[in-house]
């Protein structure tokens, strides 16, 4: 160390402090990511081992494993478990797909939103579980019923999201684009889409969360088949690890959900960084 | 070197990217109150210096020394749109009238005074820089970093900013980098040049061009084009008026 430095350090100089932005290893932040789960299920454990929950309450982790294992084996696990998947696919493909059709119209064209958002807000604020009944006399107790309802009730997140992200677009990069003679469909689909895709990848997962929740309303009531039938009938007959069976089949299908809006975000959008925080240019 | 202390002090800095010693071994002192320019062509690291400097970047080896106080205009406005040009000035600064007093004074020392109100957004490109500069120079920073801030402007609104940049700096005396491509506005308005070039100052003089200066002095010229050299671009003897 000269002695210009320390005369520099004496002076009251401090060296810049830069905030720590090292990458963290994968495999640490993925076992952070499992630690909350894993906790869980050791509390779940525990407290069945203990005495402290008893099986008419709730069943412990290993009976819930064996009451998986019987289900699957005479065969009404997969019967329900594609039943209800069935149904929460194709209502959310024609609930989403509305409200993404419906949010790009009102978000991108002026007419669209003065003719269609208001009407759509209105209907937004009916609590779709209200419809149940006049579905059911709408339709009686059938596909189309259940499938309805999941799709009225994943259209309103997707559209609020897919407007509100079609309405952010880059306004100038709209007009460039114009200026380069597209159509106003060729800048949906070459600028428009692409920008608004965060936000309609965070409606998609809105949009799933109540596709399982909606799903569940619908098969509680009246069906012969599907994850809310088993959970029906393991109600009438007190089995809780049936019972606990089926919630955590509903939790995985929001966990693989959630998973899947994730692959998709890497997949469709290659454009943009994958760390969170990437340095603001050198 | 004068027998003052400096307000910036580097020894043996160095900085990796990859496999490239971006910096490699700066050795630099900055007295106070001077004014360094730092040209570069693009990628040879002068941001990455300045990055540093503000602690917006850590240096991979050797030693940096800054003073507490010190505030940074980037290329880029960088103003937050949900606040107002004032709110934009005095932000992180305690709350009160006093603030706000200094505030609208540094506003009007960049001849902004009438758009305290109004919104980053409906701001020109040279108002939302003066804004960037009123909002640095209102800390009364110790060190003033300043990287590109007159790139994105227009010829005229540049020379204008310069000329208040260097005026301004006069005033409040803060030690002043400025990082820049640009050789006319290094000479125009520093005490002091340096270049850097693969790493390492290439160059580092005391600009003796008088004040206030002019492209047509010969000494610029000959300046001008010393510093053209370093950079690689070299110019026929007749001389030529770019700008």
């Amino acid at each position: 160390m000269t002695t210009a430095t320390e005369a520099a350090r004496a002076a009251g100089l401090v060296a810049p402090r830069a905030r720590a932005t090292a990458a963290r290893p994968r495999g640490l932040s993925l076992a952070l990511r499992t630690l909350g789960p894993v906790a869980l299920l050791a509390a779940w454990q525990i407290s069945s081992a203990t005495g402290a929950l008893t099986p008419d309450v709730l069943a412990s982790p290993g009976q819930v494993l064996q009451a998986v294992q019987e289900l699957w084996g005479n065969g009404q696990l997969a019967d329900a478990l594609s039943t209800s998947l069935t149904r929460a696919a194709l209502g959310l493909l024609f609930g989403a797909g509305a409200g993404l059709v419906l949010g790009v119209v009102t978000g991108f064209f002026r007419l669209g939103e003065e003719l269609l958002d208001s009407a759509v807000q209105v209907l937004r604020t009916v609590p779709f579980l209200a419809l149940v009944p006049l579905f059911m006399v709408w339709f009686g107790i059938t596909e189309t019923a259940k499938i309805a309802l999941i799709g009225v009730a994943t259209s309103f997140p997707m559209y609020v999201s897919a407007s509100g992200g079609v309405r952010n677009t880059d306004r100038k990069l709209v007009e460039a684009m114009r200026s380069f003679g597209l159509s106003r469909w060729a800048v949906v689909r070459e600028v428009v889409l692409p920008g608004a895709l965060p936000a309609l990848l965070s409606g998609l997962r809105l949009s799933m969360t109540l596709s399982v929740i909606a799903l569940i309303a619908a098969e509680e009531i009246n069906s012969t088949e599907g994850i809310g039938y088993l959970m029906a009938q393991a109600q009438n007959f007190s089995r809780t690890d049936v019972l606990a069976v089926c919630i955590l089949i509903y939790g995985l299908l929001g966990l693989a959900a959630d998973g899947a809006v994730r692959v998709l975000e890497r997949v469709l959008m290659p454009w943009r960084p994958t760390g969170a925080r990437q340095g603001a240019g050198r | 070197m004068s027998a003052t202390t400096p307000a910036v002090h580097l020894r043996g800095l160095r900085r990796v990217f990859g496999t490239r010693a971006v910096l490699d071994g700066i050795d630099l002192d900055i007295a106070r109150g001077e004014f360094l320019a730092l040209l570069g062509a693009s990628g040879t690291g002068k941001t990455t210096l300045l990055r540093i400097l503000g602690a917006l970047d850590r240096a991979d080896q050797g030693t940096v020394l800054v003073p507490p106080s010190r505030t940074v205009v980037f290329q880029e406005p960088r103003l937050i749109p949900s606040k107002r040009v004032l709110g934009n000035v005095t932000v992180g600064l305690p709350r009160g009238a006093a603030t706000r007093d200094t505030g609208r004074r540094a506003l009007a020392e960049v001849g902004l005074a009438d758009h305290a109100d109004a919104w980053p957004g409906t701001l020109s490109g040279g108002e939302a820089q003066r804004a960037a500069l009123a909002r640095a120079l209102v800390r009364e920073p110790e060190l003033l970093l300043l990287d590109e801030p007159f790139a994105a402007l227009d010829a005229l609104t540049r020379l204008r900013m310069q000329d208040l940049v260097g005026e301004l700096c006069r005033k409040h005396r803060p030690a002043v980098l400025l990082v820049t491509h640009d050789v006319d506005e290094a000479i125009r308005l520093a005490d002091r040049v340096a270049v850097l070039r693969d790493g390492a100052l290439v160059r580092d003089e005391t600009v003796t061009v008088e004040r206030p200066r002019d492209a047509a002095d010969p000494e610029f010229a000959a300046l001008r084009r010393r510093l053209l050299a370093d950079l690689g671009v070299h110019q026929d003897t007749a001389p030529q008026h770019v700008n």
